[in-house]
């Protein structure tokens, strides 16, 4: 187990290397002179162009830009934020819990929402299942924007029951404020989650130790528990790491939405004005997030299914 | 002679109806007396897995079943779900085919074990204390360690005798078993048969033993009874039917068995086999049957006591096969 870790832990360091090198290099590749904005579109003497190109080292040649990046970025520096003139660390590390609060919300709603509607719809076949299959197909195509603009102007304008806009302070006003954020965040991946649950129990209930329990005198709630849903959490638990790690994108449009100050909010406003050291911090945190999640779901994979316990070879 | 553990009178069962209803079993009548052990015997598709399913209350889904099941008296077939489950755990128990498709691969030996007695409300660790003494009693060793082991630790044979391990803990009456050895070496069968039948007697249970194999029926059942497309078209005592086969298809399936001690090659039944839902008016076995006439396609025959066999065959008297 110790060994799985490390070489995990080895695996995870070397995939960020790899991706903050593709990071740094398309901020690069993108048109548009980084020096001009730094300027403010300000006409400026020759002597502060140099200067700022100086402090942001745009002279070097691109491989010593980046070493010297990334030697910052193991230290925890990652430069200076073009837009507000302030640490890249702190900028991110200050929107941070807006965000983290809004995934996970946003997640539990998934897995709630996804689990609840995929085993009614395995369940109950005929009506109920059919509608479920509408009802997350509808879900699943709805863009994140569209499904905010309905819940602003449902539940902000007409019901009045949720503000429209900001963070809110404390637990309670926090959680009020982001409940739309978060359901309009929530609603393609439900849809997504409900139909995977629905595909793994119905493969499930087909099985044979299934109709064993059921031959055995087992409640069928029982064996729903403990022999359908049990078995189908391996697909479930894959499709929820995926989907918990790429909510770290989804919150940009959501946040824009809301007016949520968060790291997505962040991001956008950051590439519109080629903020470049906050994209490249950004844009490692979302590759930091999914290659965690693959991890939590890897390490729990062998408690959902014992023999998965010793992995053959070496691979990892 | 007492009323049998096991009653089945004139069971038909038709799947899903509707557009296509299917029949799949045609009045089939069979019984299994307390500590008696009865085989059913038949080809692919016969109908004897869904039979035996039937005992358990086990119908294919949307089938909708006639005729009389009954356990000690109790109708089967129109029990409520609440009574059919205390059934499943305390009075009928079946053990599978396929062992490693029939326990489920992520829990416990342990859980499978149990599965019906906590169901029944049994404590934890009484129903454990007793499935590490089940497990003793098909012979598997350390039986605390292995209750906290998982089915891929186990052959295919040690987790058929977990399966038996888990069908005992009711302590049912009556024991199906459902071609219990087809899914295991050679070698296994023998041993996994052996227990079967030895605590079958132990415990003075009926048994119902599926079959497709009719030496192994002759083996170690006391009456079989041998099924061709939905119908049971012969019952004997096992020794009967072996010396004295009554109906074409049985001394058909007797002739199509290898024998070590003749150079004979086994000879097949020639034809394939029909299911119910093909079968013509009349025998459905006339088509295959070397001793067929005319009138064996005019009406289906019935079932008729012939010096303690049940024949359902026109021309039983005639032909006996010594």
């Amino acid at each position: 187990m110790a060994g799985l870790l490390l070489r995990r832990a080895g695996g995870i360091a070397v995939t960020l290397l790899v991706t903050s090198f593709l990071v740094f290099g398309s901020v690069h590749l993108a048109p548009g002179d980084p020096a001009s904005f730094l300027l403010g579109g300000r006409s400026a003497s020759p002597a502060a162009v140099a200067a700022i190109k100086e402090q942001y080292h745009l002279n070097d040649p691109f491989l010593v830009q980046y070493a010297k990046w990334i030697g910052g970025v193991v230290t925890g520096d990652f430069g200076k934020s073009a837009q507000f003139r302030q640490d890249v660390a702190g900028l991110v590390m200050a929107r941070l819990p807006t965000t983290l609060w809004l995934i996970g919300y946003a997640a539990l709603l998934i897995v709630i929402g996804g689990l609840a509607f995929g085993a009614v719809a395995a369940l109950r076949r005929g009506v109920v299942d059919r509608l479920v299959l509408v009802g997350t197909g509808i879900a699943t195509a709805t863009p994140s924007f569209v499904a905010a603009i309905g819940l602003i102007s449902l539940f902000s304008v007409q019901l009045g029951w949720f503000p429209a806009f900001g963070n809110g302070s404390g637990l309670g006003d926090r959680v009020h404020h982001l409940t739309l954020p978060a359901a309009a965040l929530a609603l393609t991946f439900v849809g997504l989650l409900a139909r995977v649950t629905r595909t793994a129990m119905l493969e499930e209930l087909g099985r044979e130790h299934v109709e064993v329990a059921r031959s055995r005198g087992v409640p069928g709630s029982d064996v729903v528990r403990r022999h359908v849903l049990r078995n189908a959490l391996g697909p479930i638990s894959t499709v929820t790491g995926t989907v918990v790690a790429g909510l770290l994108v989804a919150t940009s449009i959501v946040e824009t939405a809301f007016g949520l100050s968060g790291v997505g909010q962040l991001l956008v406003s950051s590439v519109t004005v080629k903020d470049f050291p906050v994209v490249q911090a950004v844009s490692l945190l979302v590759v930091l997030a999914f290659v965690t999640a693959n991890l939590v779901v890897d390490l729990l994979h062998p408690l959902i299914d014992p023999r998965l316990t010793r992995p053959k070879g070496g691979t990892a | 002679m007492t009323a049998p553990l096991l009653d089945v009178e004139n069971l038909t069962v038709r799947l899903a109806q509707g557009r296509a209803a299917r029949p799949v079993l045609h009045g089939v009548s069979l019984h299994v007396a307390q500590g008696e052990a009865v085989g059913l015997v038949g080809e692919s598709g016969s109908g004897k897995s869904v039979t035996c399913r039937a005992a358990l209350g086990l119908l294919p889904e949307g089938a909708a079943a006639t005729g009389a099941l009954r356990l000690d008296g109790d109708d089967v077939l129109t029990m409520s779900p609440a009574r059919l489950r205390e059934l499943r755990r305390q009075d009928v128990s079946m053990v599978f085919q396929d062992p490693r498709a029939s326990i489920n691969p992520l829990r416990r030996i342990g859980d499978f074990v149990t599965e019906g007695m906590r169901a029944g409300g049994v404590p934890r660790k009484d129903a454990l204390r007793r499935a590490a003494e089940l497990l003793e009693s098909v012979g598997i060793r350390e039986p605390r360690a292995a209750l906290r082991r998982y089915p891929h630790e186990f052959s295919g044979g040690m987790l058929q005798r977990v399966m038996i391990a888990g069908a005992l803990a009711g302590e049912p009456r009556l024991l199906l078993a459902d071609e219990p050895t087809t899914a295991l070496d050679v070698t296994t069968q023998a041993e996994v048969i052996s227990i079967l039948t030895r605590l079958q007697a132990e415990r003075g249970m009926g048994m119902l033993f599926v079959t497709h194999d009719l030496e192994l029926a002759a083996a170690i059942c006391d009456r079989i009874y041998v099924m061709y497309a939905g119908r049971i078209v012969e019952s004997q005592t096992a020794e009967g039917l072996f010396g004295r086969p009554r109906h074409p298809y049985t001394t058909g399936l007797l002739a199509a068995t290898p024998r070590l001690e003749s150079d004979r090659a086994p000879r097949g039944v020639p034809g394939r086999p029909l299911s119910l839902a093909e079968a013509p008016d009349g025998c459905a076995f006339a088509a295959r049957c070397a001793h067929a006439l005319p009138r064996c396609g005019e009406g289906e025959p019935a079932p008729r006591d012939i010096e303690g066999a049940q024949v359902a065959c026109l021309r039983a008297e005639e032909l006996i096969h010594d």
